[in-house]
């Protein structure tokens, strides 16, 4: 177990730079999920983590030992891969009784230690089999058991569940959280699905095309993103962002109403969560309604600003229907709004 | 269930194979034939007659203790120009599968020996290695060894089995470095993490992993060192000396074309083609099956 030190981390290729001075400090036996689109860098900084591609400038520290030029094997580590990457010719229980055997770990031990991973996983009965004659399902387990039978320090996961269907995605999602309390080993996990992001980490950093966006907890990223990116990447329904004016304490909407709020900042983007439009008759955002999606507990109204083609989605409880074309009013408490600056993105005020 | 189609008849698609057939026909099943019916003749001393004999030619090799001796030779020099070239290859290969820069360059180089007509290779190595003039010679009478090809006939079957090997080292590396480059990154990756330095990878993944090409290629190496290294021998040592580098091949050529004993010729050109045959098979049937590791 032990802590990781990101200190102003740059990965280049060439003369593009894809990562800019990452930091990050995490604690001991937590769980950081890093979060973003594809391509914005987050498999690149895990495995430079992992001693897979080399540091261009700063440093990454694991425990208190600064590790950049310490080969993979000599880190500690132990990495999950989006495709498994099981070794195709030898069975399960030689997958993952490998990284032992090399240490040169004695028989018994080696036995037991797999044995015990398997119960775990629940893979016992499938010790002797080669990685083909798996499920996929059972085939990340085993990837898991590799990792764990290591006892690493640290666990690296890059995208593990991206090639499983829905349903096995959430329960391997709880299993994961449940072995890594259990375990309690500093963990770093990677995904673009930001659901999974929001359910796995203590904390999460949103990564975006190569800058750290924000680091935080799943509730401070809902609560009060920091950029304009966090905003509409984190959340489920996307939230709301319209280009108001802000006055005098007041924000003049699309469509020509105004909402309590702001300062005199002129053009703004204001962000507002779907599912904190309440619906009451009449509240000052008028939308009209073009079509209704019906999730049992939920129902999504997709509409526009009235006489506007500013886009809105609110999520309202129970179920609701109306005609298209129909104008429903909607407002929000003044916490509930997020406001960013139109330039940099980044938000403004409490 | 399988659909059966049924087209009118025509002579179109006969058209169409003819070429190949024609050209199958002509240059491959004819001489093929003759051979095996050649292999059933006996000349007069004259070349002015001849006599059907059934097998008295095979039966006259059986008894041969000469032919068995070069069967012999030619297995010990197919296995060594076989595990030379190969492992060559694989060891440039390995490299080759880590090199990032130059690596078209360096791959580039590798394959050219494999343009290099036989007898040109064989030509080379015969200059490198002349006794008289030859760099070789020269560099390994410093080190205390006297080299003469032309005398010594282990010299001259490691000269043959060096340059046969070598023209063979592109086509194994452009294989290997291929087997190599589709094992996932991530397998290695994986490896890596769990501990295992480079020899270990090599030894433990990368050599399990590329042994479906391991054995292919050991299929078709065995066949290039029994027949397509007629040109080399002819052009290095011509079988000598004292025929301790003849090998199946270059009897054939020998005993036909030297010796002017086209029957006893014919019939050991038919058992090396039974031979060819059955390496093929082998072949086929496996890559068909399909390796499991
Ligand atoms: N070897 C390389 N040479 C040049 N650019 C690279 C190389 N590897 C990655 N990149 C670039 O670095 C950026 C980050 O890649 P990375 O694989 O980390 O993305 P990612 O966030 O993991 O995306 P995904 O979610 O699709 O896996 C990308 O823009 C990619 O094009
Ligand atoms: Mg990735």
């Amino acid at each position: 177990m032990a802590t990781i030190t990101l200190k102003d981390l740059v990965k280049a290729y060439g003369d593009t730079e894809v990562l800019h001075h990452v930091a990050a400090d995490i604690q001991d036996g937590e769980f950081l999920v890093i979060v973003g689109p594809s391509g914005c860098g987050k498999s690149t900084l895990l495995r430079m983590i992992a001693g897979l591609e080399t540091v261009t400038s700063g440093e990454v520290s694991i425990g208190d030992r600064m590790v950049n030029k310490l080969e993979p094997a000599d880190r500690d580590i132990a990495m999950v891969f989006q495709n498994y990457a099981l070794y195709p010719h030898m069975s399960v229980r030689e997958n993952m009784a490998y990284g032992l055997k090399i240490r040169k770990i004695d028989k018994g031990e080696i036995n037991r230690r797999v044995e015990e991973a398997a119960d775990i996983l629940e893979l016992r009965p499938y010790l002797d089999r080669k990685p083909r004659q798996l499920s996929g399902g059972q085939r990340q387990r085993v990837a898991m058991g590799r990792a764990i039978v290591r006892d690493p320090q640290v666990f690296l996961f890059d995208e593990p569940l991206s090639n499983l269907d829905a349903k096995l995605r959430v329960q391997m999602r709880l299993e994961i959280r449940k072995l890594q309390q259990k375990l309690g080993v500093t963990s770093i996990y990677v995904t673009h699905d930001q659901v999974e992001a929001m359910t796995l980490g203590d904390r999460l950093m949103v990564l975006n095309g190569g800058y750290v966006e924000q680091l935080g907890t799943p509730i401070e990223l809902y609560d009060r993103p920091a950029t304009v990116f966090v905003a509409g990447f984190i959340g489920s329904p996307a939230m709301n962002l319209i280009t108001v004016e802000a006055s005098e304490n007041q924000l003049k909407l699309p469509n020509g109403a105004y909402l309590e709020g702001g300062n005199d900042l002129g053009k703004v983007t204001l962000g507002i969560r779907p599912e904190h439009l309440v619906s009451d008759g009449i509240g000052p955002i008028r939308v009209t309604v073009q079509l209704f999606e019906q999730l049992g507990a939920n129902t999504l109204l997709h509409g526009v600003l009235e006489g506007t083609d500013c886009d809105i989605v609110a999520s309202l409880p129970g179920h609701v229907s109306a005609s298209a074309g129909t104008v429903m009013c909607f407002s929000v408490q003044a916490q509930n709004l997020h406001i960013f600056d139109i330039q940099t993105g980044k938000r403004i005020g409490a | 269930m399988l659909k059966r189609v049924h087209f009118p008849a025509s002579a179109l698609p006969y058209l169409l194979v003819a070429p190949q057939i024609l050209i199958t026909v002509i240059f491959f099943i004819w001489p093929a034939s003759q051979a095996v019916y050649q292999s059933f003749l006996i000349e007069d001393a004259f070349g002015l007659s001849s006599e059907f004999v059934w097998f008295e030619n095979y039966q006259v090799l059986w008894d041969d203790d000469q032919y068995f001796d070069t069967f012999w030779r030619t297995i010990v020099f197919s296995a060594c120009v076989a595990v030379l070239s190969m492992g060559a290859a694989l060891i440039l290969a390995a490299f080759a599968d880590r090199v990032v820069r130059g690596a078209t360059a360096y791959r580039t180089l590798l394959i050219w020996p494999y343009a290099v007509a036989p007898v040109l290779a064989g030509a080379l190595w015969v200059f490198m290695f002349n006794p008289t003039l030859g760099i070789f010679p020269y560099m390994l009478d410093m080190v205390g060894i006297d080299w003469n090809h032309y005398l010594n006939g282990t010299q001259a079957m490691m000269l043959v089995i060096i340059a046969a090997a070598w023209k063979q080292i592109a086509y194994n590396f452009l294989f290997y470095l291929a087997a190599m480059q589709s094992i996932p990154r991530s397998v290695i990756e994986a490896a890596a993490i769990d501990g295992a330095g480079p020899m270990r990878r090599f030894k433990d993944f990368i050599f399990p992993l590329i042994s479906p090409t391991t054995f292919f290629l050991l299929v078709i190496n065995a066949v290039y060192a029994f027949f397509d290294t007629f040109g080399i021998i002819h052009a290095v040592t011509q079988g000598g000396p004292a025929n301790s580098t003849t090998i199946l091949v270059y009897k054939v050529f020998n005993d036909g074309f030297i010796g002017l004993d086209l029957g006893g010729s014919a019939a050991q050109s038919v058992i090396l083609m039974f031979l060819v045959i059955t390496m093929t098979v082998v072949q086929f049937r496996y890559v068909e099956r399909k390796v499991e590791y």
